[in-house]
């Protein structure tokens, strides 16, 4: 079953197109993330199926609910971790789940309320006011919030921006426990490493249009192979190897020099004729390709 | 039903929290009023016979502190929740725009009362009042505050930074409320300046509340309640409205 379903969503700021024309299905269950440099639509888009933005043209449901005529519905099975720090500076960690809880409709959820908090690691800031908290426990904050009436779709903006370490792996165990729970999680972020680790499948975003649509592993499967790095300690690289250089310039001597590797087989001939070409490799890596060299070859595609 | 309540509960947290604030300081403005004109005009003025000027002042002083602060109320707690960002976790939750406007503006109502209650308790002290027609009083005081709370609520809808709210606030509605006959009837002035205050809905509200006290106004009280009426009918339609059509709300 479809979590939800985008059908070209246009929207206009002034002179800005922020989306024009997306169309999208998140399945039920995915833990789908949704890439793309500042300002490509993310957030907007995000705002649209929440229903905090009104889309121009287009339709958005939610377990096939209209995000504007049957928004009831919608919003119940939606959570919304927004990616601006807000809180309400005149209640405690407590007052703030429980007035979420009743916003939904829920009356009597303290059960359910201490449990989130237990699993964000809350509990003991649970009577504290919300101005006190440190910015980490404030977005932990946000996260129960979009958690008190157990949606089962969440939807979560650049949740760790500026987040250290610990609360990010508290975050990412708890979000991924909810998914394998069965819930539909939808992500945006600027690390790719996280997405790359999380994420069954990936829309990269640019300039309002999606111009990558695809499982992680496909997409990574899209550079093919790796790269491989080496220093010279002397020689310089036979002409054979130049069509493998990733950059065309001429390396300088003693500078590191990167080649392009279709499959690791390729690794011991261009190794062998460095050997023959009397160079002595000083240092060497390879690198196994990542989402961040499919995201920059994907937006800096047709600049 | 569970929505409307917390977001009700909400704003009357909300403003309980900061009561010196919201509910003490508007009081003691008021007595400061009444002690100060009071003290000087209760030998020179009479504005219906038989009734003292002091005693004349207090509905109108109440009537004000009740508008004043429904305003407030509404208006406040919604340019603060756009400001910092919070307004958010309302619009992110399944509420439809008769909660949002329901919770908003009876919890504008209850602040309003209450400081309005507060100085009338207090006043009781200095003066001694009549209460000829009390469900006029009760009615007018539901009507009022019902009125400046649609209009806060407007006015915080409209509003993108607290400068234009209080432009609001200073520039229409505090000048609305003194020049409707909070310390005067209107019959002592010129007739061009009464027929400007007849077409100020504030001045309906506060002749039709002080009919309650002493049994005399400046117009039939029903006739001020058919205008109060019409005008909140039609402020409550207009912020609905834009509750549902998310105006300045949802972008």
């Amino acid at each position: 079953m479809v979590a939800i379903q985008i059908r070209d969503i246009k929207k206009r700021y002034a002179s800005l197109q922020a989306l024009g024309g997306v169309s999208l299905d998140i399945e039920e269950g995915e833990f789908f993330g949704l890439l793309g440099p500042n300002g490509a639509g993310k957030t907007t888009l995000i705002s649209i199926i929440a229903g905090l933005s009104r889309a121009d043209a287009g339709q958005v449901a939610i377990h096939g609910h209209d995000v504007v005529s049957d928004y009831r519905r919608a919003r119940q099975c939606l959570g919304v971790v927004p990616q601006e720090l807000v809180f309400d500076p005149f209640f405690t960690v407590r007052e703030t789940l429980r007035m979420q809880s009743g916003y939904f409709g829920l009356k009597n959820n303290d059960a359910w309320v201490d449990e989130v908090m237990h699993h964000l690691d809350l509990t003991s800031k649970a009577d504290a006011n919300m101005r006190a908290l440190s910015g980490g426990m404030k977005r932990r904050v946000l996260v129960a919030q979009a958690l008190v009436h157990k949606p089962p779709v969440i939807m979560l903006d650049e949740p760790t921006a500026g987040v250290d370490v610990e609360l990010r792996q508290t975050l990412w165990r708890f979000i991924a426990r909810l998914n394998k729970e069965g819930h539909t999680v939808v992500l945006t972020t600027h690390y790719l490493e996280e997405a790359q680790a999380l994420c069954n499948r990936i829309a990269m975003l640019k300039a309002g249009q999606i111009v990558a649509l695809d499982s992680t592993a496909a997409l990574i499967r899209r550079i093919s192979g790796s790269q491989l790095v080496v220093r010279l300690a002397r020689g310089r690289l036979p002409d054979a190897l130049r069509s493998l250089l990733s950059h065309p310039a001429e390396p300088e001597a003693g500078q590191p020099i990167t080649l392009r590797v279709h499959d690791h087989a390729n690794v011991e001939p261009i190794l062998a004729s460095l050997r023959e070409a009397g160079a002595v490799i000083d240092d060497m890596q390879l690198h196994q390709a990542d989402l961040e060299d499919v995201f920059i070859q994907i937006m800096g595609g047709d600049k | 039903m569970i929505g409307f309540q917390t977001l009700f509960y909400k704003e009357i947290l909300r403003f309980w929290k900061v009561a010196t604030q919201t509910l003490t300081a508007p009081i003691v403005t008021a007595m400061l009023y009444l002690l100060i004109f009071g003290h000087v005009l209760e030998d020179h003025v009479q504005v219906y016979p038989g009734v003292p000027y002091t005693a004349f002042l207090v509905p109108g002083l109440v009537m004000m502190s009740v508008l004043q602060n429904s305003f407030s109320n509404s208006s406040s707690s919604l340019i603060q929740s756009k400001i910092t960002g919070n307004l958010v976790f309302v619009l992110l939750a399944p509420l439809s725009r008769w909660e949002l406007f329901g919770a908003y503006v009876l919890a504008a109502m209850v602040r309003g009362l209450v400081v309005g209650c507060g100085v009338l308790l207090i006043t009781l002290w200095f003066t001694n009042l009549s209460f000829v027609a009390p469900w006029w009083i009760v009615l007018f005081a539901l009507l009022g505050s019902g009125m400046l709370a649609t209009m806060g609520l407007i006015a915080g809808i409209w509003a993108e930074k607290f400068d234009q709210l209080a432009a609001f606030q200073n520039f229409m509605i505090v000048p609305a409320t003194f020049l409707a006959g909070v310390f005067y009837s209107i019959h002592s002035l010129p007739p061009f300046w009464q027929a400007v205050s007849h077409a100020n809905p504030f001045f309906y509200m506060i002749d039709g509340f002080r009919y309650g006290f002493f049994g005399q106004s400046d117009v039939p009280p029903l006739i001020s309640f058919g205008i109060v009426a019409v005008f909140f009918m039609v402020l409550a339609s207009v912020a609905v409205k834009l509750l549902q059509s998310g105006y300045k709300l949802r972008h």
